[in-house]
């Protein structure tokens, strides 16, 4: 591999810490390095000799099955336990967001969390009603509901807990960004907007609120403004093409792009209009915030602006200094983001990093620039902003806000920080 | 494409003619099936902050207590404290036995009593949700209120009564959908404009 140790004319940095103009970047021909994981560097030792044809070249290889699966050698990218609340309280499983790439994660490493496990339903035991305030009460099967009309969009899923070992823990923990970060996925989800169903009930003048409940053990329930659902809520019945798995609601779930993860109610099973919410226990304890002055914050539904650099980030490591080419990504749960800086500096100064479109809606959208490493000590910051020029704030200012314990809705800036060893590790600025 | 028996033939046509700019606002819908009175009320298990579809029943903590011995304790601890599922009693915050975040909370601070209802109903015990009766309900109700010092031992809970007790948090909790957003889809928060 070519390796570019120095700055050439066309390499034009753009902010201090070595960021570089992408464009020029590109003209000047310099190469990227790779940034390893920590399992990488360890492999590097075998050597391999090419100058035989190896043996996939000379046996026929075998046909497909009936359902791929990923490469064995990738057998090493999993969904990571989660290891903050260790309880009997919720079970959980977080995206390796640090092994993917791109904005759409894989169904099977779709984040997933759970108040009561996943339900085994046959979709000939399920059916789906909606009742209260309105003109008919009705109900469906999911056989009528999958001949419905149906609109594909792309969103991202986030948890209101995600990013929450950054708030809980007074010192940076040394994890992957997967194990910090890793409670959003991105995903083509297609569905029946409820729009149609809800005016085929008929909503009386008096009704708002829509209460959505689960067919799992404990029926879980969030309330929901029916503006909401108007707008842009959809029964998702697919994910990236194929009907939803169980852990994300099989056979349908609710889904409300960008509000917090546990409102897009996974099993749906039943709506009651109301003039009032429910106040469903969730509604009173995990999904809402306690403010610094002691109040209960309900309802506060949006996943605000964030970002977060995936490449490098926590456990990777950087060989040698030189070229390297940053990537993350930055969504909004109120719409499109409109631009994510990135710092080399630890945040003195910054420059804008090229969006990779499209950029759409409630969606991640993947961020570049490239960075030449001078192999000293520094720290890698992203900080997104959306379309309404809503910005992440910093650690410090989202902690002021809440109380010490209140984890939830964490949208503040994250850093990695560079040893002039090249190890990445999470910390705070 | 759809199943016209379904889909009112007006969807029909205009999804099937009508150029990909139309308006999806256009489309009716009329599969669903209408439900009997009978069906709605077995389903209806949501219990509402102002004591809407509390059912008839009734208990004290006084009952309660051999109950929750027998059926929570395991999970709750003795008293409602120190065990592996969320706490029951005490005050919001950090617990020096185990500083977990989300032992922290405490059924203490929720803002509404029916939803302590609404909850054991349809949820508890986690093993075996919806196997106790409603007086059952009341009764283990009406003892996390009484270990919370809300309430009195023989205090009797029923549809009526349970809605009156103030919890000590509903004062100080607001919701930031009416606030914050003023109750609309919003770019921005109110407050930061």
């Amino acid at each position: 591999m070519h390796v570019v140790k120095n700055k050439t004319q066309d390499q034009v940095e753009v902010a201090k810490g070595g960021l570089l103009d992408r464009r020029r970047f590109l003209l000047s021909g310099a190469t990227f390095l790779s940034v390893a994981g920590v399992s990488q560097i360890a492999s590097q030792s075998h050597a391999k000799d090419f100058s035989k044809f190896p043996d996939h070249m000379l046996t026929p290889g075998f046909p497909s099955e009936d359902y791929g699966v990923p490469s064995e050698y990738e057998n090493h990218v999993k969904r990571l336990p989660e290891e903050v609340y260790g309880s009997a309280i919720i079970t959980a499983a977080f995206t390796p967001l640090d092994q993917l790439n791109g904005i759409i994660t894989p169904a099977g490493l779709h984040f997933s969390v759970h108040h009561n496990g996943i339900p085994d339903i046959a979709p000939e035991n399920h059916q789906f009603m909606i009742h209260g305030l309105v003109e008919n009460a009705l109900k469906w099967s999911v056989e009528d509901l999958l001949n419905y009309p149906m609109v594909s969009r792309f969103h991202f899923l986030e948890c209101s807990g995600n990013s929450a070992p950054n708030i809980i823990s007074d010192k940076p923990l040394d994890w992957t960004c997967g194990h910090i970060h890793g409670q959003i996925s991105g995903s083509l989800w297609t569905g029946v907007p409820l729009k149609y169903l809800l005016d085929e009930a008929g909503i009386k003048p008096n009704g708002e609120w829509a209460m959505c409940e689960g067919a799992d053990s404990a029926n879980h329930v969030r309330n929901i403004p029916l503006k909401k659902l108007y707008d842009d809520a959809i029964i998702a019945f697919y994910q990236n093409g194929e009907r939803i798995r169980p852990d994300q609601g099989y056979p349908m779930r609710l889904f409300c792009p960008g509000y917090e993860g546990n409102m897009s109610v996974k099993w749906l099973h039943r709506i009651e209009i109301s003039d009032i919410p429910s106040q469903s226990k969730d509604e009173q304890s995990l999904y809402m915030d306690v403010t610094s002055d002691g109040r209960i914050r309900q309802y506060s539904y949006t996943m605000e602006v964030k970002s977060v650099i995936t490449k490098p980030s926590g456990k990777q490591g950087l060989p040698e200094s030189g070229l390297y080419e940053i990537s993350g990504f930055a969504w909004s749960g109120r719409g499109k983001v409109n631009k994510v800086e990135v710092s080399a500096d630890g945040g003195k100064t910054w420059a804008n990093a090229h969006l990779e479109g499209p950029v759409m809606d409630k969606c991640m959208t993947r961020f570049t620039i490239p960075w030449q490493w001078d192999g000293k000590e520094t720290v890698l910051v992203s900080r997104a902003t959306d379309e309404f020029g809503n910005v992440q704030p910093t650690r410090a200012d989202w902690v002021s806000r809440f109380a010490r314990f209140s984890h939830g809705h964490n949208n503040s800036i994250n850093s990695w920080h560079i040893s002039p060893e090249g190890k990445v590790s999470n910390i705070y600025v | 494409m759809f199943n016209l028996k379904r889909i009112s033939t007006l969807a029909s046509i205009i999804l099937l003619c009508i150029p990909m700019t139309t308006s999806a606002e256009e489309i009716k819908t009329s599969g669903g099936t209408a439900m009997e009175q009978s069906e709605i009320d077995k389903w209806s298990i949501t219990i509402y902050p102002d004591g809407r579809n509390l059912p008839d029943g009734s208990g004290t903590a006084k009952i309660g207590k051999p109950l929750y011995e027998d059926q929570c304790v395991d999970c709750h601890g003795v008293d409602g404290d120190k065990g592996i599922a969320p706490r029951l009693v005490g005050q919001m915050g950090y617990q020096e036995w185990n500083p977990h975040p989300l032992l922290a909370l405490t059924v203490a601070a929720w803002p509404n009593t029916t939803t302590i209802f609404d909850y054991i109903r349809r949820g508890m015990p986690h093993h075996s949700p919806k196997t106790l009766s409603d007086s059952d309900v009341y009764a283990l109700t009406a003892y996390i209120l009484h270990l919370n010092n809300l309430i009195g031992e023989n205090d009797v809970l029923d549809r009526e009564t349970l809605k009156e007790i103030e919890m000590p948090y509903k004062d100080k909790s607001f919701s930031a959908w009416d606030l914050e957003e003023g109750g609309e889809i919003r770019g921005k928060p109110l407050n930061s404009q």
